[in-house]
């Protein structure tokens, strides 16, 4: 037994972690209660099992490229990070990719998950051809809109509860470079920032960063990140098609005191934020795809600034016609209790493929907060305002809410459990999330 | 035929000799991969040709077969530029104290296949006059531990005998690297305790070796650290370090 968390390090349980080396070395692994996990990047417990926990990452051959086509075969432990270093010199990017590089294409199919372009190209699955799944109940399928089509429907999205992803087709986006045109609007308050939101419609890219512990007329300030593919001619004179990917030249190496993230700071740190940011709005520029797309990857292990205790993200997604009042009224709580996390992610989504993919057409709003205090609690009244709206949590990161929230926000349950049922009549695969959520005790 | 550089890899199936693999190939290098089983090395050709568009060979290679080594090489369809041996037995040596075969076998899969086989190499790239050896030994070569010293003295050996052939190659334009990686996370050190800050991940050894080549390194710790723990154990003296329990 080995005692493992998600990335946000709360909860930590013990599970017994094996790390197969073959496909057959993976049916063999799976007994009464086993999961798998790509690269933890989940939040909380989606990637723990319930007694045992298969580690992906070690399948990580890319079977078969066309470059003409952009289609890729590829087992599902490889990483997003690694796809963009190897294919993105040659013309290919991931349609569509996370706030981190460091994702496994397994995890990134299992969570359906979201980029800044899903308002516009919808989530993960939507380039996934076919999946090579191994079934609780022991047989190994390919799965795709046509074939076993279910099965592809409940995978993508699924958390990893209706097997193992073993391999995946799927479809690479062309680019002339590896460079993103960004434009930086700053909003004064939320309307102004659900304005040039909306606005941004258009743009293929788009994400909004809120400090929320601006309060008052300033509640929402945010800054709006637009973004396009740039193509060669807007490079400069003698630029690389391809920008170099930097490792993390910054890394977090020990735990922070919990002294260090406090009302202070975190002020002090959101209103540089917002200031050096507003000064750059207006005009659009050229910069590389690694800080645009993942700002946190330049400093590793950033998840220990939180302290021991780890901590918690809250994301919700609030469908579009009462969004306004509801995130009003959340950041509003989250401001006045002021111990919020740094920076607040608000972005458009669109509608979600999978069965229980989290994306609807709507808000999403992403909040860290440290595991202190009263946070439970604090959430859970949260939780009761997005349940109101008609609102669902991500499950990625989630680690903490109700039954009674989950299955309000997820109607389409019953239709996942009906196929995960067929899939595994047993009920071998099982998670520390599915055993908090779903599965009957 | 491509006149592109070549590389072949001895224990291509090995986590250390994938990633060396990827890293030549990367770099444009055609590559040969040899190993026991040339069909489980069949996905990781593929996965080189649709990641870098390069050449992969395969070779059937089994370091404890030496009589099958001049034939070896008379059948690979060229002279590659460089070769790898990535070949090596951890082994258990609570084993190796009392089952003979056990011993043997760890150091012959350490020392004698690798130094044998490269040492067929050196002379046909001393008659070329061009060429780089690459020999994968251990930081456990550099002082033997009562933890694991059957495998120690075996890449002990293989340490001595790279130091000695380098010193003749190289006026022969011939060079020969050493590297000593320390703590790798792979399939060989699963399970076993590994301190963190001295633990690399394979991809950074396969990145060290190509540097290597490139920069006619001699000697490569690939992780720096590893140089000045090494450097402290081995001046120890023999009183102290045997009280030591590692
Ligand atoms: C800094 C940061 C930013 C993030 N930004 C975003 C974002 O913008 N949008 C977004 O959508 N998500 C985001 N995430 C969440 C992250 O993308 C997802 O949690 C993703 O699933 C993590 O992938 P992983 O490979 O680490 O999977 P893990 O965390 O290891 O697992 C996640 C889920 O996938 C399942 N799984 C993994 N591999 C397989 C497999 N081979 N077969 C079956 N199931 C499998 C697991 O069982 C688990 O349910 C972010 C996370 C971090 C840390």
């Amino acid at each position: 037994m080995t005692l493992v968390s998600g990335w946000g390090r709360f909860p930590v349980v013990d599970s017994d972690v094996l790390r197969p080396r073959s496909f057959a070395a993976v049916g063999e692994a799976v007994s009464a209660g086993t999961v798998a996990r790509g690269n933890g990047r989940a939040y909380g417990d989606a990637a723990i099992g319930a007694t045992r926990t298969l580690t992906m990452t070690g399948f990580d051959r890319v079977r078969s490229f066309d470059p003409a086509t952009g289609r890729i075969r590829l087992e599902a432990g490889v990483l997003l990070s690694d796809l963009i270093d190897t294919f993105g010199p040659r013309g290919f990017l991931p349609f569509v990719v996370p706030g981190t590089r460091f994702v496994s294409v397994g995890g990134a199919i299992a969570a359906d998950v979201h980029g800044k372009n899903h308002h516009c190209e919808g989530g993960f699955g939507r380039y996934v051809d076919s999946l090579l799944l191994r079934t609780g109940q022991g047989e190994v399928i390919e799965a795709s809109r046509d074939e076993n089509s279910d099965a592809f429907f409940a995978t993508v999205g699924g958390m990893g509860l209706t097997g193992i992803i073993l391999e995946a087709t799927m479809r690479l986006r062309p680019v002339e470079t590896g460079w993103i045109r960004e434009r930086v609007i700053s909003a004064s308050d939320l309307d102004a920032a659900m304005r040039a939101l909306e606005a941004g419609d258009a743009a293929t890219y788009s994400v909004a960063w809120i400090d929320c512990v601006a309060r008052g007329r300033d509640l929402g300030r945010s800054l709006i990140y637009l973004g396009e593919h740039a193509d060669r001619g807007e490079l400069a004179e003698g630029a690389d098609a391809f920008p170099v990917g930097q490792g993390s030249r910054l890394s977090v190496p020990v735990d922070l005191p919990s002294i260090a993230l406090n009302r202070t700071s975190v002020r002090a740190f959101n209103e540089l934020y917002y200031r050096m940011g507003a000064r750059r709005a207006g005009g659009s520029h050229v910069v590389s795809l690694y800080p645009y797309f993942f700002p946190l990857d330049s400093v590793g292990g950033w998840n220990r600034i939180y302290g021991k205790r780890g901590f918690l993200q809250h994301q919700c997604v609030i469908p579009q016609a009462g969004a306004r009042a509801v995130l009003g009224e959340i950041l509003d709580r989250v401001a006045r209790r002021g111990d919020a996390s740094f920076l607040a992610v608000l972005k458009k989504l669109g509608q979600g493929d999978g069965i229980l993919s989290f994306p609807l057409p709507g808000y999403t709003l992403a909040l860290d907060f440290p595991v202190k205090g009263d946070i439970l609690n604090f959430l859970d009244e949260i939780d009761r305002l997005v349940v109101a709206a008609g609102g669902r949590l991500y499950l990625a990161k989630d680690a903490r809410q109700s039954r009674a929230t989950f299955e309000a926000g997820y109607p389409a349950l019953r239709r996942f459990n009906a196929i995960r049922k067929s899939l595994d009549p047993a009920g071998n695969i099982r998670s520390k999330l599915s055993q908090r959520l779903f599965d009957e005790v | 035929m491509t006149s592109r550089k070549s590389v072949l890899v001895l224990g291509g199936s090995s986590d250390i000799g994938r990633a060396a693999a990827r890293a030549f190939a990367k770099a444009g290098y055609d590559v040969a991969l040899a190993g026991r089983d040339v069909a489980a090395l069949e996905p990781d050709a593929a996965d080189l040709r649709a990641r870098y568009d390069v050449e992969v060979g395969l070779h059937k290679f089994d370091v404890l077969d030496t009589a099958s080594f001049e034939s070896f090489i008379g059948a690979l369809p060229a002279l590659p530029e460089i070769v790898i041996s990535i070949v090596g037995l951890l082994g258990v040596q609570a084993d190796a104290e009392s089952d003979l075969a056990h011993a043997t076998a760890i150091m012959r899969s350490n020392y004698e296949g690798p130094a044998l086989i490269l040492g067929l190499f050196a002379e046909r790239f001393l008659a070329r006059g061009s060429g780089t050896i690459v020999g994968v030994s251990s930081v456990a070569g550099d002082r033997g531990r009562a933890s694991n010293y059957v495998y120690g003295s075996a890449k002990a050996g293989f340490s001595a005998f790279l130091s000695g052939l380098r010193a003749r190659a190289s006026r022969g334009g011939v060079h020969v690297v050493t590297v000593k990686p320390g703590f790798v996370r792979t399939r060989m050190t699963e399970g076993m305790k590994l301190i963190g800050p001295l633990t690399v991940e394979a991809p950074v050894v396969g990145d060290a070796i190509l540097r290597a080549v490139e920069n006619k390194t001699d000697v490569v710790y690939v992780s720096g650290k590893w140089r000045l723990v090494m450097l402290i154990i081995k001046t120890l003296p023999e009183a102290v370090f045997k009280k030591l329990k590692f």
